[in-house]
């Protein structure tokens, strides 16, 4: 599916990178490679009607991350971040 | 350390429709048991998973609309057109019936009682639902946090928690609830009817230099028009958080 506003944003990655990142991937901090922007992963562009997940930064349009499961495995491909700053809780 | 692995594992969990209550004509809120929930914040999601006989297996994001309550929590469900899911959601599945919950979801979008800056929630249609979670934990928790909830609906026929969303309004001067209609308002209506500008932002919210928390949530075009109307009002820009759930459904 193609067109405007066809996608929803990073809040709804929370579930799917729940099955690789133990801590909230909506609130963590993320850098984009191509443009330099920085902000929540809750406020980039997902789309998500295709076999995957891609996510694009929302100021310079580049893939930050791509996620595809297949059976018993899933491939993650997070070319487009310079970094993520995930938030931990201080537990022992 | 083997507690908190556990903690932070989100797996799917069954959870059980033990009622159902009707919000609009494609609408409706699933009242759902799901032993063992570890509780949410408002604002938070859950993901819905449904598998077929077949093993299909296809999911779906769903704002919880209640406060916390043990082990219940309510999902209010649009009926879209073209779904896939929430067709099988709003129309078909009774209570008794089981589905495969993930959750809560979300650390981002969401509203924690204990902060006591003032809280304006803006919803375009659905995108109510996790606002009025909010609102139902002011209620919940004592919270004297002042709130307003400016809703966004075509009519007054779509309008969710209408009923509810007046009571609250009623008997609590801290919480003021705005209907905006942006196609038909209800007979009698002094405002205007038509998507939210700039002026009309401007008689329902706070002002920018009271710095309200902004929760902005909706279908995709809406959150992105309120948040930019937001910004050039002057309200900061990383004071505004928001969540777009897709193409259209308000």
């Amino acid at each position: 599916m193609t067109g405007p506003m066809m996608w929803t944003d990073g809040n709804m990655l929370g579930g799917p990178l729940h099955d690789v990142f133990r801590p909230d991937v909506t609130a963590a901090m993320a850098g984009c490679s191509n443009c330099g922007w920085t902000g929540p992963m809750a406020g980039v562009r997902v789309f998500d009607h295709a076999p995957g997940v891609v996510a694009r930064c929302a100021t310079c349009d580049q893939v930050l991350l791509r996620m595809v499961h297949g059976p018993g495995r899933a491939w993650l491909d997070l070319r487009g971040l310079s970094y993520l700053q995930l938030p931990m809780t201080e537990e022992t | 350390m083997a507690r908190a692995a556990v903690l932070g594992r989100l797996n799917w969990r069954a959870a059980q429709l033990v009622a159902v209550h009707g919000e609009s004509a494609t609408a409706r809120t699933l009242i759902l048991d799901a032993p063992g929930w570890p509780g949410h914040l408002p604002g938070q999601h859950v993901d819905v998973r449904l598998t077929a006989e077949d093993g299909y297996s296809t999911q779906r994001s769903y704002s919880i609309a209640s406060a916390p309550a043990g082990a219940r929590l309510e999902l209010t469900v649009e009926r879209l057109e073209d779904g896939e899911v929430s067709p099988y959601l709003a129309d078909e599945l009774r209570p008794g019936d089981r589905l495969e919950l993930r959750g809560p979801i979300g650390g981002w979008f969401v509203w924690h009682p204990g902060d006591l800056d003032p809280v304006l929630l803006l919803g375009g249609g659905s995108g109510v639902v996790p606002l009025m979670a909010m609102l139902r934990t002011r209620v919940a928790t004592g919270s004297t946090t002042p709130m307003r909830l400016v809703y966004s609906t075509r009519t007054p026929d779509t309008v969710l928690y209408g009923d509810q969303l007046r009571r609250l309004g009623e008997r609590d001067s801290a919480l003021r609830v705005e209907l905006a209609y942006t196609r038909r308002a209800p007979e009698g209506w002094q405002g205007p009817v038509g998507r939210l500008d700039g002026a009309r932002l401007t008689t329902l919210a706070w002002p920018p230099t009271d710095r309200p928390a902004c929760f902005v949530c909706g279908p995709t075009g809406f959150a992105e028009a309120v948040a930019n109307l937001l910004v050039d009002q002057g309200y900061a820009p990383e004071r505004i958080k928001t969540e777009r759930f897709g193409p259209s459904g308000a």
